[in-house]
């Protein structure tokens, strides 16, 4: 198929180079420099896609991003990207697109029975319809709903494409690069500032690139935007990013952008990524993001072939396509009437000029009928003809009465209207600035700037070629000096032509039409009427806030820039209030759509999260351990051997260590070196337990709880020396654990001589633990009598583990003879493997977290985080023996004699054991007194921990419950679906209750 | 993501290195024992929740580790002060006015 | 401060192939070195700074470095000491020794973290894919060293050069941040 609407010559496309694509199967040519929608319309194809709710035809409407309705789905890399505006796909050699919202096809969709049904579906018809019966959303409404709404579908598989980041700061960016905006950009470069100017089109130059009338400096705009960029292209303080929108303006002049790398390339490398976040933090902004037409109210005004004046001029002179070959031009304002000249000028029949004004201007008439252009002045269209394309339309001659009389009917196969100019504010107002109501200019404007930027140009509302580059100066030079205090010396160029247009309307045209038949649509997109939007004001929606959400206009992709001035002055007539005060809705990020991948960035798969790794892990991996996550850390959680499932690994691996010895990877638990003259005096005043007296070379358990006096966390703590001491934290606390001890330090205390560093990292450590735990740790050590009289429990001392240096401390937190050697990270490996194989001389076993949570449970050792919430108190706990009592202060000291926290019947610590042996408590399970409480009864308290013991051979369980201590031997109930279970309240300490096992 | 300042490390950076602390200036009291019930609740959990000007602590957490206190307005986002830890309050009010908010 | 003073502290680690070796930008695994964090208040500075060989920088976010000897400003009382690795308990005992009685802590860091080289003129660009931080040198001449965030894992960078970076990870997260260095870069090996 030729290009049949193509111009002969001129545009901004390469004709020389010819292009195949494809649009729902159907091969086309087009130009590199085209988009999908310039060379859709080169095609003579202006049907697109179907409408939200009435199955519509619907066809281009706009050149650029706001485009509400050529919706499309593009396939890359064999899958289908929905959604993408035609407006804004380029295209390559091989793009296939499909078009939306239709089933079977675009030119016979089913749905489209809903425009027949419309009567159904008034504004707010979710809320109205669906209501009842209840039971039908879920399983009617909802689905049929979701099938035949909607637009694009969603891709099926992950993302295929990989996308980058940059931060990026600059002195000043200015985000557009029509005039003002390279006026703006020269400025500024001029005084050496650091400028990035981006822009969403594929070349810059914005609205240049479609006026081929004006001059500047005597060149034509295009002569003069290839000049202006070459030299911004020259300067190493500029960066200029094309196909880069700015999408989103955040506190402090931190703008991110979206720039598109590849998306518009055939073949692009893998290696490129298809998208790339530029998160950038400007000391000043220029926002020349320009203004855009609005669409007229009049019935039918969605048939595919009506587009405004503005686009169907961009389409000839930038991309050399004929939108039809017989136009009507609908206006109300000037700038329409170039677009009518400038297509007469290519040959295309311009069948009338209806303007609603009763007087154009002159000079205006004057050169339409130099033309041979019909002129209706005083006119408005009152329908259109043609199902998937406009074949006439009807027009009406406003009456002074304010009754519209019929004026007969054009035929024409493309109407551009245009009810004015709609200054772009979205940046502005994300920047939290108000907008306010400009009576001269018709819209709203951007007022005062609440952050360091400033609006040029078209964006407030100020028009025409030569105050526009004025004005785009003087913002350049004004945001350079404010940001680097250096004045620019720059000629401003001198435009002629492209002159201010005068004329707009807002809202709904008069027509003579059967008001109840005819649609007159506002926003295209959502299907919302001027109807609609009458009927939410009769229903008593008083701000435009709710009238949206009610009708759902301006909650399309682009945020209503084309439909809310229109629904603002009908609901401003419904509601008999003047337009300012029906409010405005805000402009909220992303200015156009952004994908998600942009966001993730490099955050998925492997790198979504830092995943930390211990020494032992190739080993572990090797022998087939089981990991869980905790945080962001890989712990082994059980050792499977061949055949065992998880109960039968942790049942043995408990075993074993109770019997022989087993080899724990300890590595994760937070560390703190406290260090200084201080150190005891501040671990003092942290901890519950008392440390001055605490000997070096002995450790201790140490508890430390908050000021309210909760428990927080837990460790043990091994003194060094006199000014140094080993701390550590669970694995979960220990960036808290440091963060609240510098706190302490810093704010409450800096007069204390001590300092604290984190260490966690620089050791590896080993746990062995068990009876044997002392003959497998022994030829590896040197330096340290192992003795049970010279090495007692509790004990901590420095040697050498295999000749490096190595801090060994005995503790255990199993309940057996244990140690747990540190040694500098980098041999971590050689020591796991190292005990690893002398346990296997021990018939001894590696074990993991699982195991571990056993074993401490059969000893009654609490987990800060599992058995605690944030809400137990050391009392609670049956902890009271780890608290200093001759203590003046510590940390949760003052909290604990809060009268809630010494009072009767809170929850307190203790084991339970089910009546039958075998069953095993669900973690989380409430504890009641009757077996089969009634709804609502209270719960006594919860099960915090619940295994199966090896060592006990039977369930065990640790549970939080109400005067807990006081109810040993009594019976309580774990209610679940299948009835009450009965339990017997214990102490919490299975398993050898005297520890003569630890002394050993 | 706001732009800090860290008068410690006397640079700008962003949010993301810092952590913020909630309201400056609650000292913990010398001695808790002699402070009443009441007392300690205060202490404890009752802060102002400023519409406006607030000045709060912030730890340059990713930076060099000091806390540090700014001046911030609660509405705007904007910064009107940041001192070291130690440093007196300033008058808020007067903040307020001469950044004319 | 050039490269070359740097370069003796923290050098290529010889047995590691390197991760990445563009034209635009390398990234090379530095040696395991000794490093020790010391704490002390404002009257010991000098005399630390003489046992250790280097003096201690009391500008903010600076380095003094001299031979095989690196101190880089952590905070106002905080700095971490550079120095060959089989030069540890040297270091330490010299230290020790000459505080002995002035309130101070120092502590063994030296396995806590690993050390990249990123080098090459797209080496602040290839930071900037992750860090927040303007690395113009007007902004961070060379010799300017600081903790920050790389994505979601917190790193040092020490600028020892106009286009060569030391960045250091605490050990856990290396393979975090050498992995996203490497895919990031990726782009640059387009022609």
């Amino acid at each position: 198929m030729s290009q049949p609407f193509r111009t002969e010559k001129g545009g901004r496309i390469d004709r020389g180079e010819q292009l195949t694509f494809t649009f729902d199967g159907e091969e086309m040519q087009g130009h590199k420099g085209d988009t999908l929608a310039s060379a859709l319309l080169a095609n003579g194809v202006h049907l697109v896609g179907r409408s939200f709710k009435y199955h519509r035809p619907r066809g281009i409407v706009t050149a650029g991003s706001e485009e509400p309705n050529a919706l499309v789905g593009v396939y890359r890399k064999g899958d289908q990207t929905p959604n993408l505006r035609a407006t804004q796909v380029e295209v390559y050699q091989g793009l296939e697109a499909i078009s939306q919202n239709r089933f079977p096809s675009l030119g016979f969709d089913v749905g489209a029975v809903n425009d027949l049904l419309s009567p159904l579906f008034p504004a707010g018809f979710y809320y109205k319809t669906f209501m009842w019966p209840k039971a039908f959303w879920d399983r009617v409404y909802e689905p049929v709903i979701r099938a035949a709404a909607g637009l694009g579908k969603p891709p099926k598989n992950p993302d295929h494409d990989t996308y980058g980041n940059i931060y990026a700061h600059c002195d000043v960016l200015v985000a557009g690069s029509g005039p003002a905006g390279l006026a703006a950009a020269v400025a500024a470069a001029e005084t050496g500032a650091k400028v990035i100017l981006c822009d969403e089109q594929a070349e810059f130059g914005g609205s240049l690139l479609s006026d081929e009338n004006a001059t500047i400096d005597g060149k034509t705009p295009i002569e003069w935007v290839q000049e202006t960029i070459a030299k911004l292209a020259s300067m190493d303080n500029v960066t200029l990013l094309s196909r880069t929108t700015a999408f989103g303006y955040f506190a402090h002049n931190y703008i991110a952008l979206a720039e598109r790398v590849t998306e518009h390339l055939s073949d692009p490398d893998p290696k490129l990524p298809r998208e790339r976040l530029w998160q950038v933090r400007a000391k000043e902004v220029v926002i020349a993001s320009g203004a855009i037409e609005r669409p007229i109210v009049f019935p039918e005004n969605d048939r595919p072939g009506i587009l405004l004046a503005d686009a169907g001029r961009t389409y000839l002179n930038r991309y050399g396509v004929k939108v039809g070959n017989k136009v009507l031009v609908a206006t109300a304002c000037d700038t329409a009437w170039q677009a009518a000249f400038d297509l007469a000028d290519h040959g295309v029949d311009v069948v009338a000029i209806a303007d609603l004004r009763e007087t154009p201007p002159e000079n205006l008439v004057a050169i339409a009928q130099a033309r041979g252009i019909r002129v209706e002045a005083g006119c408005v269209v009152t329908g259109t003809l043609g199902r998937k394309r406009v074949k006439a339309a009807l027009l009406g001659r406003l009456m002074t009465s304010g009754q519209v009389a019929s004026a007969g009917q054009v035929a024409c196969d493309a109407i551009l209207m245009s009810g004015g100019w709609t200054p772009t504010v979205s940046l502005y107002s994300q920047s939290r600035g108000k907008v306010v109501w400009d009576e001269a200019v018709g819209a709203y404007v951007p007022g005062k700037s609440v952050q360091n930027e400033r609006s040029a140009g078209a964006a407030k509302g100020l028009y025409g070629l030569q105050a526009t580059l004025e004005d785009g100066y003087a913002a350049g030079e004004a945001a350079a000096n404010a940001a680097i205090g250096k004045e620019a010396k720059v000629t401003y160029a001198a435009a002629s032509g492209g002159e201010a247009g005068q004329g707009a309307v807002l809202g709904a045209l008069p027509h003579d039409r059967n008001a109840s038949r005819v649609k007159a649509f506002v926003d295209y997109q959502n299907d919302v009427t001027a109807k609609d939007i009458k009927l939410a004001a009769r229903e008593g929606m008083q701000s435009i806030e709710h009238i949206k959400r009610y009708t759902t206009t301006g909650m399309a992709t682009d945020q209503g820039r084309l439909s809310n001035m229109n629904a603002l002055s009908i609901a401003s007539g419904a509601l008999e209030k003047p337009i300012v005060d029906v409010g405005l809705t805000t402009f909220r990020l992303p200015y156009t759509p952004t994908t998600f991948g942009l966001f993730a960035g490099v955050a998925r798969g492997d790198h979504f999260d830092p995943v930390r790794k211990t020494p032992s892990h190739d080993w572990v991996v090797a022998n087939g351990g089981v990991y869980e996550d905790v945080g962001q850390w890989k712990r082994t959680w059980y050792f499977p051997k061949s055949g065992e499932d998880m109960h039968a690994a942790v049942a043995r691996e408990c075993a074993t260590v109770r019997k022989s010895v087993g080899l724990f990877d300890a590595s994760t638990l937070g560390k703190i070196e406290v260090v200084g003259p201080d150190a005891a005096e501040f671990l003092e005043r942290m901890y519950t337990n008392p440390w001055k007296k605490l000997a070096p070379g002995r450790c201790r358990y140490g508890l430390l709880l908050n000021d309210a006096g909760f428990i927080v966390d837990d460790g043990v703590i091994g003194r060094l020396a006199d000014d140094r001491f080993h701390v550590t934290t669970t694995t979960g606390g220990a960036p808290s654990v440091f963060a609240t001890m510098e706190d302490y330090l810093q704010t409450e205390w800096p007069d204390l001589d001590v300092w604290i560093t984190s260490t966690t990292e620089q050791y590896a450590v080993a746990a062995v633990q068990g009876p044997k735990a002392r003959e497998v740790i022994a030829p590896f050590i040197e330096g340290i009598d192992l003795s049970a009289e010279a090495f007692p429990h509790m004990s901590v001392k420095e040697g050498t583990f295999c000749g490096v240096p190595c801090r060994l401390f005995r503790i255990s937190f199993t309940g057996e003879l244990g140690f747990e050697i540190n040694v500098p990270r980098r041999h971590g490996k050689m020591m796991w493997e190292t005990l690893a194989g002398e346990i296997e001389k021990h018939n001894g076993t590696a074990y993991g977290t699982e195991t571990m949570h056993v074993l401490r449970a059969e000893k009654g050792y609490i987990i800060v985080g599992q058995d605690t919430d944030g809400t137990v108190t050391p009392q609670d706990a049956g902890m009271t023996w780890a608290i200093g009592k001759k203590k003046h202060d510590f940390v949760g000291k003052r909290g604990l004699e809060r009268p809630d926290l010494v009072a009767e019947n809170r929850k307190q610590f203790v084991g339970l054991l089910t009546k039958d042996p075998k069953v095993k408590l669900e973690e989380g399970a409430q504890i009641t007194v009757a077996q089969n409480p009634a709804t609502g009864t209270p719960a006594e308290g919860h099960v915090t921990s619940s295994y199966y013991s090896p060592a006990m051979g039977r369930t065990i369980a640790l549970a939080i419950v109400k005067n807990g201590h006081a109810l040993h031997g009594k019976s309580l109930y774990v209610p679940m679906p299948d009835g009450g279970i009965e339990v017997e309240v214990t102490s919490p300490i299975f398993f050898d209750k005297e520890g003569a096992r630890l002394n050993v | 993501m706001l732009l800090v300042y860290c008068p410690y490390c006397q640079v700008e950076r962003p949010e993301t290195e810092f952590s913020c602390r909630g309201q400056a200036h609650i000292a913990r009291p010398s001695d808790p024992a002699e402070v009443t019930d009441e007392g300690w609740v205060e202490y404890l959990y009752m802060r102002d929740n400023t519409k406006g000007v607030y000045a709060e602590r912030w730890r340059h957490i990713h930076g060099c580790g000091r806390f540090f206190n700014a001046v911030r307005h609660t509405v705007s986002d904007d910064f009107l002060k940041f001192y070291k830890a130690g440093e007196p309050m300033p008058d808020l009010d007067e903040l307020a006015k001469e950044a004319g908010k | 401060m050039s490269d070359l003073l740097a370069s003796d502290v923290i050098t290529p680690d010889a047995g590691e192939t390197p991760l990445l070796s563009l034209p635009g930008v390398s990234v090379l695994k530095a040696a395991p070195m000794t490093r020790l964090s010391l704490r002390l208040r404002e009257a010991a500075i000098p005399a630390a700074g003489e046992a250790f060989g280097a003096k201690l920088p009391v500008t903010p976010l600076g380095a003094e470095t001299s031979e095989k000897r690196a101190a880089l400003w952590m905070g106002p009382d905080e700095w971490t000491l550079l120095a060959p690795e089989d030069q540890l308990q040297a270091v330490f005992d010299g230290i020790e020794a000459k505080l002995d009685g002035q309130p101070h802590s120092l502590t063994d860091i030296s396995h806590r973290s690993e050390a990249l080289i990123v080098s090459g003129p797209k080496a602040s660009w290839l930071l900037n894919t992750g860090i927040f931080i303007d690395f113009s040198l007007e902004k961070f001449p060379v010799g300017t060293v600081t903790r920050t965030i790389f994505h979601k894992s917190p790193v040092m960078i020490w600028r020892t050069g106009e286009d060569t970076f030391v960045v250091e990870a605490w050990v856990s997260f290396m393979d975090y941040v050498a992995g996203i260095l490497v895919e990031s870069a990726e782009e640059l090996a387009v022609a």
